[in-house]
């Protein structure tokens, strides 16, 4: 018998699988391909304040080994969240979600993270300081030591839930991030957001995508996400949940093994809708062939 | 449906042509990498689909005309079929480029509607767009299906005529299950999804 359980600022999880923000929707889109109590929680759709449409297609594109999207975070607004999808997600998902935030101003982090912290469906929350396809907001929290830690602070202060601040990877030193948003008080990291990258359509001679550019994500990115993880895993002392790329149970095993306390799943959700049923069906497996007794005993075993 | 092809990570969304208890009937057009790899798939080759994707054509009492442009023609067919065992024979235009990219027209023929082709450069049926091509049919309900340009031609066309339709749209789409936002499009009654909402909506939803 193995173990697969991991405790996450408090809450053990049944095992460290998480889809990711922005891949699972409100779970609404997954009910009807498998029964998603399965999962460790999932992370839902980045929320802002107001509703917002996003941006103009062409929002996504094919990559080797990836792909990219540009879809602005897309999302009804925390009110409509509050009242219609929340409700919705309490008949078929019984574990705590974790919600995911996005802002264009601190005050918009604030104003979200407090609404939602009232929600007795939310565990844990993650705040998006690292959206690379919307200006003025997202992404430029995200890329300096002060920003970041001034969103965590500051929404650290209207929860009881904990906070956990998503890194973007498009910075010279994520392990800086970390550490600021660290020393704010944040109860753990995730990391990464998706790579800033774009394509160019050679018969059309313009960009794939309407906003030229977009995150890159799936698993051609691997292994900068696992780089990224072990680094900033060993430099912190809360908890880092890793993602980029992971689409079996031996790429989680390999996440945690860089310092993951849990694992999110992204890119792989939209490929294969029953990606994370399969790999959390598949751990067990893979652990026995490695000799892992239980999952949290390996959590940063590549450089404890 | 969703297409997965090997060597790619995407899947190619491609409507259905036809469909019966053993088969699932599908036309594409080669235009992209991802296209060209099917064309490679060999007879007994196992395929990794995700089927039963959005919705359809409604199949309504009216006096329908199907206007289908290129790669937008095989969802018509099944459409055409269900209209023949719903009891309403409708009219059929078909347009394409060119001659060489005509494809269906006697499958269409065969079901025993009338068939008005048109291409682009008139080196087949009539030459012209495959509105200019509807022009001259009898209907007061339209289904189209084909590149956004053809499909809003065909609005211009109901507006003219004040009567109504159903439009299947295209758009960049990844998961194709409604998971990513990827092919959102702005309606009457707020964001939809083209694969999930869709692809095909009302003309009363469309903000053309």
């Amino acid at each position: 018998m193995v173990d697969t359980r991991v405790l996450l600022s408090g809450v053990t999880l049944d095992n460290p699988v998480i889809p990711a923000s922005g891949t699972f929707g409100y779970g609404q889109e997954f009910r009807s391909f498998y029964d998603i109590n399965c999962l460790g929680t999932f992370s839902f759709k980045g929320t802002t304040l107001m509703p917002r449409f996003g941006n103009p297609t062409p929002r996504v594109a094919e990559c080797t080994a990836g792909m990219l999207n540009s879809i602005g975070l897309q999302n009804p607004g925390v009110h409509h969240v509050i009242e219609h999808e929340l409700p919705e997600l309490k008949t078929f998902f019984h574990k705590p979600v974790m919600s995911n935030i996005s802002g264009f101003s601190v005050e918009e982090y604030v104003q979200v993270a407090a609404l939602l912290d009232k929600e007795e469906q939310i565990g844990w929350h993650e705040i998006n300081i690292s959206c690379p396809n919307v200006h003025g907001g997202g992404m430029a929290f995200g890329t300096s030591c002060e920003n970041a830690a001034t969103v965590a602070r500051a929404v650290k202060a209207v929860c009881k839930k904990p906070v956990y601040i998503k890194l973007s990877p498009n910075v010279t030193d994520i392990v800086s991030i970390a550490k600021a948003c660290e020393d704010a008080g944040a109860d753990g990291l995730t990391l990464i957001n998706t790579l800033l990258g774009m394509r160019i359509c050679l018969k059309d001679r313009k960009p794939v995508l309407a906003n030229t550019m977009g995150g890159f994500s799936g698993p051609a990115i691997f292994p900068v996400a696992l780089r990224m993880v072990y680094q900033v895993a060993s430099a912190v002392r809360i908890p880092v949940i890793g993602m980029g790329g992971v689409q079996s149970a031996e790429d989680v095993i390999e996440m945690m093994l860089a310092g993951a306390t849990a694992v999110q799943v992204g890119a792989a959700n939209l490929v294969n809708p029953l990606a994370c049923r399969e790999i959390i069906g598949d751990l067990p497996r893979v652990m026995e062939k490695y000799n892992i007794v239980s999952l949290q005993d390996i959590i940063g075993g590549a450089w404890k | 449906m969703q297409f997965q092809v090997p060597g790619f990570y995407l899947r190619r969304p491609i409507s259905v042509c036809d469909w019966d208890e053993q088969t699932l009937t599908l036309i594409y057009k080669t235009v992209g990498h991802g296209t060209e790899a099917m064309t490679r798939i060999q007879p007994g080759d196992e395929a990794d689909l995700l089927t039963g994707l959005g919705n359809g054509f409604t199949v309504k009492p009216c006096m329908p005309v199907l206007i289908g442009g290129g790669v937008g023609v095989p969802p018509l067919y099944k459409l055409c079929k269900d209209f023949l065992a719903f009891g309403a024979h409708p009219a059929v235009a078909l347009g394409f480029n060119s001659k060489d990219e005509v494809f269906y027209e006697k499958e269409f023929m065969a079901l025993g509607v009338p068939v008005t082709v048109t291409t682009v450069d008139g080196s087949y049926g009539a030459k012209g767009y495959v509105t200019q091509g509807a022009e001259a049919l009898t209907f007061d309900y339209v289904y189209a299906c084909g590149p956004t340009p053809m499909l809003r031609a065909v609005y211009t066309l109901c507006e003219q005529r004040g009567i109504s339709g159903q439009f299947s749209l295209e758009e960049r789409m990844a998961c194709g299950f409604g998971a990513c936002m990827g092919c959102s499009i702005q309606t009457a009654s707020g964001p939809k999804r083209v694969c999930a909402d869709g692809p095909v909506f009302e003309k009363e939803a469309l903000l053309w």
